[in-house]
Formats: structure tokens, sequence, C-alpha cells
């Protein structure tokens, strides 16, 4: 012990704590492949796309300065036109949607219903499933000769048309229905649990001023759920701007480039078209339609919660 | 004061008179219970009908199907579609079925399912017991990662990949080939692929696994008292000591639901799948794509559905034996996913 | 800071054993970023003392006791226990044992497992493990859950396991960290008796946490009452009631709290009040803290239970007369409202006692039996 002496010497010194930089070395070993992988994959990767997006990279990157060149030529692109007219239609369809048909399943599995289980059950196991599953099913059912434009056809309105996987006018429509059937289950569990979470006493005291059910839930419950639905908005967001996977299953793309998306677009720049360059523009514009729907909710979420 | 006291006159005749009396009598078929029902079940069907359609139709033969519609059920059951899906489909050159897909998915979800929870374990476990100075700024890019689209990072890690391939190679090499030379033999360079092989797919799916299982078992360990913890420093457990002894045996139901939520989402991937492997290894979700949409030949619907339905057995199997654990899975991923 | 090195240093009793000091804390200090938790904090503890940590919450005791056990890094200053400087040791190397508060017991191992686990990360031979747990097992008398979960366990059969896991380490420092408050008040009375018996059969230095007044005037041998990160009184249950050094500390000590009057000390007598109701007192027979005390404001406190009444006020030295206003039976004793010098004051009466509002109630006052602080310091005079 070679401090030891310190106690024959007392008072005059302050007795100090020395730094030690080697002290608790497990802790920084165990996290290395998270760091690596947060600064090198996530932050590297991303700063690298972004930075060779200004370059002309066509079969390989290369470090070829062409500004915004990219980017002129991307927006005057018609497929990305069209993709990014899909994703608006497709996503202002789903969010509506999917926020509407997955609250109003909570709220009807909220009243106390039997075999509440067995509905829940039902309503998520699409969700479960790949989209590549989804998509390939529905491809089936909305089959113009044997799926449901056949079957109507079949009971006598003959001049019923609705083929929207082979109609470039609504062939969203088509993939819409498939993302709803398997999305909306999720939403409903996120916010039945959100309706579970809300204090007992609040139906009570609706029910003591005498607030009709519907009204409870539309003035006092949906109010109080606002993080819920603000989580519901922020999971539906980012899963429509990655709508890549139901797009290649139902209609690769077609008819022609009519349900083109834009990760179809990166993807085809990328590893079909050898044009690096467009891609890494394209899916930099992805990654800013992300940045636009997160930073404002996490300037709602985290600002405002130092502020209060 | 006077008025307060009770009257004789209004309790009598309250007791008398044969007014409502025990609980409110309840119709169970009120309309608005028809109404709620009825919504639920109709619902329910619209749910339930894609599942119905494939397998019906997947047990049909292609005489029935050109004669029927998708929803009428099978006059005469039969089998042969899902052997053919299985075993005899064609992609490309290949005809062996889905069955080349399946074990490569399962392949690939075995050590990735293992590798990406063993990091996230750990990385939960030292971010909840052990912060240091920091830690928490590279956990929040992490989880700020998990939002990036993926088409952002895909190319980066094709030359990551491909790269830190050659790197070990050669790292190997110098150190392989003088000492088999030096004990004679035929010595060939060796060489670790990782773009377009297995293991790179292994790694891919660990890392983007990474940001909600490092979440979710943050989140976890978190909710262990840190009494407890304590405990187990004064009694001299370390940092492995207490992961091992402590916590390990504690998370048992986290680790299920770490586990279902990553078989699913492996097994169902495709995005990864196309861009990290070659044909002879495809994911079977991948293999299916390229049966259904295949151009050549007559389009068999009932080998299309069996094989969708076989590509779908794996996670509805979780899915319905799990239950509620899914649910917790998802509601966790959910959060911030 | 001034008035607690004084204290300290001047009227702390000397530690019980010659031997040493068992725990001695020296300049330390805690931030966590901007905010100092606890504050140059110096405590000396002697061999077999059992030292109780009093204070409300956030005052730092517990902050304190987990830097003694090494489970919190100080900012500065320096941990010994035993002779060693231990501030850099890892829990298990400082010869503590530690009872928690939610006793912490590990859930998936039997009672065995838990008060085994710190014998077996120390490697130590299997035979010294079963002498050992058998002991611990015996003296708190555990015997037959040996074999149980912590899950299949009642709260008090829990901290017990909990006491036993420090037991076994067969150390010289036992850390109890507020162990009875998550526990009935039955119970906790009951484990407050075995707990001073453990003490007294095992004579080993413990300093145990607590915001219960009850467990620290029974249990321990000095109090040190903490508030915002610095002792403010360190010193036996008896001088901690009798003699507050300060205002703080003679307003945290007691149940029901003690009175206070504020008003002059005048030539060595205290005046409050105006023409009605106001008090004289003669601090005659009052130990003062410093020789000379000049006239100044003061504020001074008398418990409730030493306020004199029934047949002895005759004989007190001091007389009044207040009007009963409310009164509080509370079985044993009875608390009887009053106001003396325009302020609140309660007294202490007999259970036995009938008295009604409105009642006029004479008193005695002995001023040996009170207190005497500086208005503006808060100290004791």
């Amino acid at each position: 012990m070679t401090t030891l002496d310190a106690i024959e010497a007392p008072g005059e010194q302050r007795a100090r704590r020395p730094i030690r930089p080697f002290h608790n070395i497990w802790p920084k070993i165990a996290l290395t492949p998270m760091i690596a992988t947060a600064l090198v994959v996530f932050l590297g990767g991303t700063i690298w796309t972004v930075v060779y997006s200004f370059t002309s990279s066509g079969l390989l990157p290369r470090t070829d300065w062409v500004g915004f060149a990219q980017y002129q030529r991307l927006w005057s692109t018609p497929k990305w036109n069209i993709a990014i007219r899909n994703l608006a239609f497709f996503g202002v369809f789903s969010l509506s949607f999917t926020l509407v048909i997955g609250f109003t399943l909570a709220a009807l599995l909220d009243r106390k219903i039997r075999g509440e289980a067995v509905f829940r059950t039902i309503f998520l196991y699409p969700f479960a499933l790949s989209f590549i599953v989804t998509g390939l099913v529905w491809q089936w059912i909305l089959n113009p000769e044997f799926g449901v434009q056949g079957i109507v056809r079949s009971m006598g309105w003959t001049s019923f048309n609705f083929d929207p996987l082979h109609n470039p006018d609504i062939v969203m429509l088509g993939i819409l229905i498939a993302g709803l059937w398997q999305g909306t289950g999720l939403i409903m569990v996120i916010m039945l649990a959100g309706l579970r979470g809300i204090d007992e006493d609040i139906w009570k005291a609706a029910r003591v001023d005498g607030i009709p059910t519907w009204k409870t839930y539309v003035v006092v419950i949906i109010p109080m759920m606002r993080p819920v639905f603000v989580t519901a908005i922020v999971l539906i967001s980012s899963g429509i701007i990655k709508l890549y996977d139901l797009v290649v299953a139902q209609t690769s793309g077609g008819p022609g480039i009519s349900s083109e998306v834009p990760a179809t677009y990166v993807m085809t720049a990328m590893f079909g078209g050898q044009n690096l360059g467009q891609g890494f523009a394209a899916s930099t514009m992805m990654l800013l339609f992300v940045a636009a729907i997160l930073v404002p909710w996490a300037l709602l979420e985290f600002g405002g919660r130092k502020r209060g | 004061m006077a008025e307060f006291s009770t009257n004789p006159a209004t309790l009598g005749a309250s007791r008398m008179d044969d007014g409502p009396r025990g609980p409110r009598p309840r119709r169970v078929l009120s309309s608005t219970n028809i109404m709620l029902y009825g919504t639920l079940i109709i619902v329910a069907l619209y749910y339930l009908l894609p599942l119905y359609v494939m397998i019906v139709t997947s047990l049909k033969d292609m005489t029935e199907i050109r004669m029927g519609n998708v929803f009428s059920p099978p006059v005469e059951v039969t089998f042969q579609p899902w052997v053919k899906a299985w075993a005899e489909a064609c992609t490309g050159v290949n005809c062996d079925g889905l069955s080349r897909g399946f074990w490569n998915s399962v392949r690939i979800l075995i050590p990735s399912v293992l590798l990406s929870i063993t990091i996230a374990l750990i990385s939960g476990y030292t971010l909840s017991k052990w912060k240091f100075k920091g830690s928490e700024i590279f956990f929040a890019i992490l989880i700020v990662g998990a939002f990036i689209p993926y088409q952002v990072m895909l190319y980066p890690i094709v030359i990551l990949l491909r790269d830190s391939g050659i790197g070990i190679s050669n790292a190997i090499n110098t150190v392989w080939l003088p000492v088999c030379e030096t004990f004679g033999g035929e010595c060939r360079r060796v060489r670790v692929q990782l773009f377009g092989s297995l293991s790179g797919l292994v790694i891919v799916h660990s890392i983007f696994g990474m940001p909600i299982l490092t979440l979710l078992f943050r989140n976890y360990f978190a909710s262990i008292p840190e009494e407890l913890f304590k405990a187990a420093r004064v009694d001299g457990a370390g940092f492995w000591g207490i992961l091992f002894r402590i916590m390990l045996p504690m998370s048992l139901p986290i680790l299920v639901v770490a586990i279902i939520l990553q078989v699913t989402g492996i097994w169902n991937d495709f995005l990864f799948g196309v861009v990290y492997t070659r044909a002879e290894a495809y994911p079977m979700t991948v293999q299916l794509n390229n049966i259904v949409n295949s151009v050549q030949g007559i389009k068999e619907y009932n080998v299309n559905m069996a094989a969708t339905l076989l590509t779908g057995l794996v996670p509805l199997t979780i899915y319905f034996v799990s239950g509620k654990l899914f649910v917790r899975g998802i509601a966790a991923g959910a959060v911030k996913g | 800071m001034t008035a607690t090195l004084r204290i300290a240093e001047g009227h702390s009793p000397a530690p019980k054993s010659e031997v040493g000091h068992s725990v001695q804390v020296k300049d330390l200090d805690l931030q966590f970023g901007a905010v100092k938790v606890l504050n140059d904090l110096n405590l000396d503890i002697g061999e077999g003392e059992f030292l109780v940590l009093l204070g409300p919450s956030g005052c730092g005791k517990s902050t304190l006791l987990n830097c003694i056990a090494g489970l919190l890094e100080p900012t500065d200053g320096q941990i010994w226990i035993k002779g060693q400087n231990v501030t850099w040791k890892e829990p298990n190397e400082r010869g503590i044992g530690m009872v928690f508060q939610s006793y912490a017991l590990y859930p998936q191992m039997t009672v065995e497992g838990n008060l085994s686990f710190g014998l077996k990360n120390a490697r130590m031979p299997k035979d010294e493990i079963r002498r050992r747990v058998a002991r611990a097992a015996e003296i708190l008398q555990i015997e037959p859950l040996l074999q149980r979960k912590p899950g299949a366990l009642s709260g008090g059969q829990r901290q017990r396991v909990a006491i036993g896991r420090a037991l076994v380490r067969d150390v010289d420092v036992f850390l109890f960290d507020e162990p009875l408050s998550n526990l009935d008040a039955k119970l906790r009375a009951d484990l407050r008796v075995e707990i001073k018996r453990l003490h007294q059969q095992l004579r080993n230095t413990m300093i145990y946490v607590t915001h219960d007044q009850v467990e620290a005037m029974t249990l321990a041998d000095r109090i040190a009452i903490m508030k915002g990160g610095v002792i403010m009184q360190l010193g036996t249950p008896d001088e901690i009631y009798n003699r507050p050094q300060s205002l703080y500390v003679a307003d945290f000590i007691g149940s029901p709290s003690m009175n206070f009057i504020t008003g002059h000390l005048e030539g060595g007598t205290f005046k409050a009040g105006g023409m009605s109701g106001g008090v004289v007192l003669p601090m005659e027979g009052y130990r003062f803290a410093t020789p000379q005390v000049g006239d100044r404001p003061a504020v001074i406190g008398i418990r409730p239970e030493h306020v004199i009444t029934g047949e002895l006020v005759a004989s007190a030295p001091v007389t009044h007369e207040v009007t009963v206003e409310l009164v509080e039976p509370m079985g044993s004793d009875t608390l009887v409202w009053a106001q003396v010098a325009g302020e609140r004051f309660r007294i202490r009466m007999d259970g036995q006692a009938r008295v009604a509002p409105g009642d006029r109630l004479p008193i005695g006052i002995d001023p040996s039996r009170a207190s005497l602080f500086d208005k503006k310091t808060e100290d004791r005079l």
C-alpha cells in the first residue's frame, strides 16, 4: 500500500482522487460493434451517399464533381416525377385510411367485446407476412379474369371494370388496397394500447355528464391520445417512404412506369441502370423526405418537453 | 333541518311501489350490439379473405381454376401444386422449386438471429447499466439511423463488405501463405468474400436489426432495479458476471420477443436478399417473387399460391403460436421503429 | 459549514472503541453535472459503532452510503475503511456488506444461492461457503427457507435474506440503505429490534440510512443529521434530542415537533410577545453553548412533552396560563393546542387528562430543558 503513509500525515493536504483512464474497460469494448455501426454505417454511409450524389458516378463511384447536375436531371426525368406523384397519392390515402381504420377497429374492440383476442388476431395477422406474400395474393385477387372483376361480371354486370394492376390510371389504388390490408392491424394494436392507457375514470365522468359514446371519443379521448397519434403518424410515414417490396411483387413498377416509387427508382438506377449518381441523388431526396417528417416531430416531441 | 329528516311517506311509498329493482335488464340483441359485432365480423371476413383465397387456390388444379373464380372452393382437392411449388417450380434455369430458397433462408436466419441478438443484448446491457461518457450519443445516432431509408446506405455497405472482405483475405494470406509454404504442399490464397455471400447478408441483418433490438434490451435492462445491480457488485460480480449470472437468467421474456421480431423480420426481408446475395443464395422471398413474376411459360396460379403460402407459413406459425408476445414485440418495435 | 466542523470536533463523543477508526470519509465531494450532492463531507466512524444517517429525502444520505460502498464514484475526496484507502476499490474489495430497501434479491436464485453468490465469486472453498450460509441462516432463523426462491417469501423474510447476504460475507462494515421502509409498521418494529440485537451480538460497524427518526433514535450510537449534502449535527441520540445544535435539527427531530417562540434575549432572560399573552423566561439553569451571550433576537424551543401540567405546575420555574383551542386524543397521551405569545403551542398531556376547548390551562416551563437559538444564524446559544 503506497498510500498508507497518507494516514500518518492527516489534515494538511486535501484528499484527492486522481483520474484513471483505463478504469472499467469492458463496457467500452462491449459497445464497440454498436459504436462502429452507428458511426461507420449509419453516419458514414449516409454522408458518403450524400457526397457522391454530387458526382457523375455511373457504373462505379467517381469523385468527379458536377454540382447539382444529378438533381436537375432527376427532377426532369418523367419516371422520377411519376414516382413522386405516386408516393404522394399513396402517402395521403395510406396515412388517412390507416389512421381512421386503425382507430375505428381499436375503438370497436375497446367496447368490452366477446372474443376480442380472436378479432385482434385476425386483424393483425397480415402484418406478420412478407410484403412479397401480400403483394402476390392481392395480385391474384385483383386478377381481371378470375378475381374481383371477373366475379362481378359473371354476376351479370358485364360492363364492370376494375383491373387496377393493369390500368395505369388506378394502379396505385391496387397497391393501396394491399398496403392497407397489411398495415392497419399494427396501427390498431397501437391505438388499442393507447385506449387502454386512458384512465377508466374519464369514461365514468363522461357517463355521469351524459356525453354520448361517439362524442366522448371525438371530444375527450382522441385529444388525450395525441402522443399515440403522433407515434402512429411517424410510423406510417416512414413505412410509406420505404414502400418497395409491395410494388415489386404486385406490378414491378408497371404497367410501363406507372407505378414507380422513389425506392424502385433508386434500385433500378443503382443496380440495374448502372447509373449510381442518379441512385445517390434519388436516395438523398428520400432522406430529405424523412427529415421533413422527423425534424418537426422531434422538435414537437423533445423541444416542447424542455419548455414544459 | 327538519326538511332533511326522513319523510315516512316517501320512504314507505318507494318500498311498496313496484318500481325498478335489481339489475337493469339488458337485451343481448340490442341495436348497438348488432352494429358492433356486425361490423367486426364483416371486417374480420375481409381480413381473412386473402388467406382463404391462398388456401383454396393452392388446392385446385388449373382446369378448375379456369372454370371458377378466386373464391370458389375446390371441388376436388389436390396437393400437386404444393409438391410442385416445393420441389419443381422454375426460376430461370433452376427447376428445383422453393426448397432451395427455404434452406437458404434457414441458413441466413440462424446466424443472423444469433449474431444480431448477441450484439444487441450486450449493447443494451452496457447502455443501461454501464453508461460511460458519450455512450448515449452513439446510441442516439443509432436510433436516428433507424429512420434513414435503407436505400441511402445500400451502396456504402456494398463497398464496405467488398473492401473488408479483401482486407481480411489479405491479412489472412500474409500470415497463412508463408506458414503454408514452409511446410510445403499446395498453397492456395484464402479468399474471404463478404459481398454476395451468406456471411455478408448476416452482417447486414445484424446492422439493420441493431437499433430496434438494442432499444428493446436497453429498456428492458433499465427496468431491472438498480439495487439488484448494486447488490451484485457488492457480491463481487463484474461486467460479464452480472450479465451472465444475474441479467441473462432474468431476460428470457425479452429474448423471446427479440427472437420473434428477428425471425419474422429476417424471413420476410426482400430488399437485402436481392442486393447482397447472388442467385444461388437467394432467400425464399426473392425466389418466390422470381417464380411467380417470371414472364416465361404459362401462369400456374395454383402453384403460385402454394408457393406464396409456403413462404408465409413460417411467420404465420410464429404469429399464431406466440400470440401476445408477438404483439409485445411489434409494439416495442413500433415505438421507435 | 463551520458549524458542522465545530460540532464534529467539539461535541461528538470519542468513538466507542479505542482500537481505531472503522470508516473514514475525507473531504468528500460529489457532483452530478452542476449539482453538488455532497459537499466537502468529513465523517469518522468508530469500530463497532452503529451510525445512523438521518435526513429528509434528497439530503444526500443514500448518496453518501453509495460512495462508502463504492457504487458511486466521488468527484473528490477519499474513503478509508479499516485504515486502508479504498477510494478506488471495487465494492466487493472493500470489506462491506450492504442491505437494500427493495431487498435486491436475485430472483432466479434460491435463498441459498442468494446467500452464497458473493462467496462463490470470491472463489471460497465449498465447505466454508456451506458453513457460513448455515451460520447466517441460523442467526436469522431462515433455515427452512433456504431452498425457496425469493418470489415465494414474504416481505419480512426477504429482508432477512437480504441481511443474511451481508452477514455471510463476514465483513466489518454493514451498510443499510433504508432497509425497513418497504415493510408495514408492525414488521418494521419487529425487524428493528432484530437489527439492534444483531448489532449487540456481532459488534460490527453499521451505517444505517433512514428517514424515520424512531429507527434512528432507537438504533443509533450516533446520529448524523444531513441536509443538502452537509452534516448538520453529529451526536448521540440523547444529544440530538436534548441539545439540538441548530433550529433545523431541533425542528426535524421530535414528533410532535418542538414549539418555537420568537423573541429577545435580554440580560439572560428570554422575552416574547406584547402586552397580552407575552412570556418572560429567566434562563436560569440553562447551559449556554458559550459563556458570554449578549442580548439579541432569539428563538426559544420547547418540546411539547417538556411542558409541565397538572399538580407539578406549582413547583415549575416558570408558570403561564393558556386557553385550550383544540384537543387531539391519541390514546396513550393527548395533544393540546394553544397559543403562547401569539404563536401556536402544543402541549403533550397524559392520555387520561380531561380537557376541552375553551378551558383555561395552567402550564409550567423549565428553561433548563429548553433550547435557545440565535434568530439570525439559527445556531444554538
